[in-house]
């Protein structure tokens, strides 16, 4: 329970919540109290370096591997009529089931204020579906946006250590506000707004049905993080996020956090899409020595792979006490 | 964020008070505020822009068989549209394209541009209707004739061959025509290139020979002739109901276009294409017109009186 009320209030754009010192265990004082001067600098380094000499993205590979695919899967079964995965990211038929994105479903209900069978099927398989993969899941392993958005912002760190740009951000309840309006302006004006300027779905249709003139609104969101502001459409904007964030609060599919081998050198938080989410991986501020990261997590991996102390690591809830 | 940097150390430098560092601390996240809110307003208004295609009545096209229209309002398909393309996959003359963003909330929806390809019912069962997740396309309508995308015209009844009382030889709209149509003594089931099917005609009833819903009405009349002679030998007993009966009111459809013989001076024998009320607006008859400028028989989309 705490966990869902927690990741909602990260999701709707709060600061996480700072542990009570007087209630963290002795056991996780215990352990903040053994790393002082336990380790040197210098053996940080070390460790840090070590890991970083090898080949530690992971996750990142089989997460840009199986988003991919998921997006060539739809544009094989259209050109070469295959019936696997037909239609679009916003829906879509997986071998004749009906798949249905959340938010878009969302959108069209709000607009056309009628509900038919084949979307409220569409909607549940999708829901059950990334209810057991973890909710905002679907971000970082099949949204087409999210990669190219990736790729924007590997060129943006690039720049910023280069001293060329300086990253500015935003409010991050502005998502939450985004929400909100969008969800208002399908129900009152009786069309889809948010499906205009989507990237999700403008980028899904135009690896299928081949680019068009949308993409130059791609090419100015992709120039914007790359030059003025850090991933902002995943961050700030995109209500499809909040959905599946939603979604994930209830899923068992987390990344979790051990205080005890960290270091707190805050490599996850620089390669986070969402370092809020990361808070107790700050020293002193983790509430447990065990804790699940929030929903808001895309669970893309890159913290875990990027942790020289595995102190993060994907776990599903409940599995852990049968293995 | 370096520029709050530099003013916090300048103001640590003159006063190690707090106050003074929360200042600092009010001045970016007022600025992160200005910002947010700049960002909103941009989003949507860029979002809201999109309404102005619609506004305009510029978004207004030829919609697959079942869209949810009205006359020209088109807001409960875009409403219902969850802009997918499982139309655009199913649809095999390939008619079906789906909108750009130059049509604002209509992107993503689906069109066709009958000119270019028009619906001929290939697939008989209404495949678009039954792909759609949503019901932007009616699952009301069960045949192709029970549809009204639109509602053909004669457009130019000065450049018709057949008013001029010209035939048609060759191939229709050239060589390089992409288009497709179902012709059924070739294959029913395999659409074909127009192009590779030329016409050797004396009086050019182009419009009317390939009116998907005239072809649907010789189909029926067949059907019929050889059920009643399958009747009169005897291999059938009266339990099978008649074609018309078992398809409703499918089998066969009302009339859509016909030729009526006009009068003419000059002996020349000169016939006049005339839209009937079964016509659907599929566009084949735009499709197939040969005059090349533009065709001489177009469809109205602003006629449609069945979806609502």
């Amino acid at each position: 329970m705490k966990y869902i009320f927690e990741s909602l209030s990260q999701v709707f754009g709060n600061a996480p919540t700072r542990p009570d010192k007087n209630k963290q265990s002795d056991e996780l004082k215990n352990i903040y109290q053994g790393k002082k001067g336990n380790l040197s600098k210098a053996e940080i380094e070390a460790v840090h370096l070590e890991h970083h000499s090898q080949f530690f993205r992971k996750w990142q590979r089989r997460r840009w591997i199986t988003l991919i695919l998921v997006n060539v899967l739809f544009l094989v079964s259209y050109k070469f009529d295959v019936q696997l995965l037909e239609g679009a990211m916003t829906a879509s038929r997986f071998v004749g089931f009906h798949m249905a994105d959340l938010n878009s479903a969302l959108q069209v209900v709000l607009a056309y204020k009628h509900i038919v069978l084949n979307l409220v099927i569409g909607t549940t398989t999708v829901f059950i579906m990334w209810l057991l993969l973890g909710g905002r899941t679907f971000c970082s392993w099949a949204c087409p946006y999210h990669l190219l958005s990736e790729w924007a912002e590997i060129l943006h760190l690039w720049l910023v250590k280069k001293k060329i740009i300086k990253n500015h951000t935003f409010h991050r309840k502005t998502r939450s506000i985004f929400y909100v309006i969008f969800a208002l302006l399908a129900l009152l004006s009786g069309y889809t707004i948010f499906e205009t300027i989507s990237p999700t779905g403008i980028v899904s249709r135009a690896i299928i049905y081949g680019p068009g003139v949308a993409l130059l609104w791609i090419g100015a969101l992709l120039l914007f993080e790359v030059f003025y502001s850090r991933r902002a459409w995943c961050r700030y904007v995109c209500p499809i996020g909040v959905t599946y964030a939603a979604v994930g609060t209830i899923s068992p599919v987390r990344v979790t956090y051990n205080a005890e081998a960290c270091h707190h050198e805050g490599d996850c938080r620089k390669v986070c899409l969402v370092p809020h989410v990361l808070d107790m991986t700050i020293r002193g501020r983790a509430h447990t020595v065990n804790q699940d990261i929030t929903s808001d997590c895309t669970r893309c991996g890159m913290c875990v792979d990027v942790c020289p102390t595995d102190s993060l690591n994907f776990k599903i809830k409940g599995l852990d006490k049968f293995l | 964020m370096s520029d709050s940097k530099n003013s916090d150390t300048k103001n640590s430098k003159l006063a190690k008070t707090k106050p003074v560092l929360s200042t600092a601390k009010r001045q970016k996240q007022r600025r992160e505020f200005i910002r947010s809110s700049l960002l909103t307003v941009g989003v949507v208004s860029l979002s809201l822009a999109g309404l102005l295609p619609v506004v305009r009545g510029h978004s207004a096209r030829l919609r697959p068989p079942g869209a949810l229209k009205k006359l020209l309002d088109e807001q409960k398909f875009f409403a219902a549209c969850i802009k997918c393309g499982q139309c655009v996959q199913v649809c095999p003359v390939n008619a079906i394209k789906l909108a750009e963003l130059d049509e604002g909330v209509g992107i993503g929806v689906p069109y066709i541009d009958a000119r270019e390809q028009a619906c001929d019912f290939s697939c008989d069962g209404l495949q678009c209707v039954l792909a759609c997740p949503t019901g932007a396309l009616t699952h009301d309508l069960d045949y192709p004739a029970d549809t009204r995308m639109g509602f053909a015209r004669l457009d130019n009844p000065k450049t018709c061959l057949a008013a001029k009382g010209q035939g048609f030889k060759g191939q229709v709209r050239g060589p390089d025509f992409k288009g497709l149509l179902r012709y059924d003594e070739v294959d029913r089931w395999a659409p074909i290139p127009v192009a590779d099917h030329p016409y050797d005609l004396e009086l050019c009833d182009l419009c009317v020979r390939q009116c998907p819903i005239e072809i649907r009405i010789t189909q029926c009349a067949a059907e019929e002739k050889e059920r009643a002679a399958a009747e009169k030998a005897g291999q059938i007993t009266g339990k099978i109901a008649r074609v018309a009966e078992r398809h409703g009111n499918e089998c066969p459809p009302k009339h859509a276009i016909e030729l009526r013989p006009i009068k003419s001076d000059d002996g020349v024998k000169r016939m006049l294409p005339v839209v009937l009320d079964g016509c659907v607006g599929c566009g084949v008859c735009e499709m197939i017109c040969p005059v090349e400028e533009s065709p001489s028989i177009v469809i109205d989309i602003d006629k449609i009186t069945d979806w609502s």
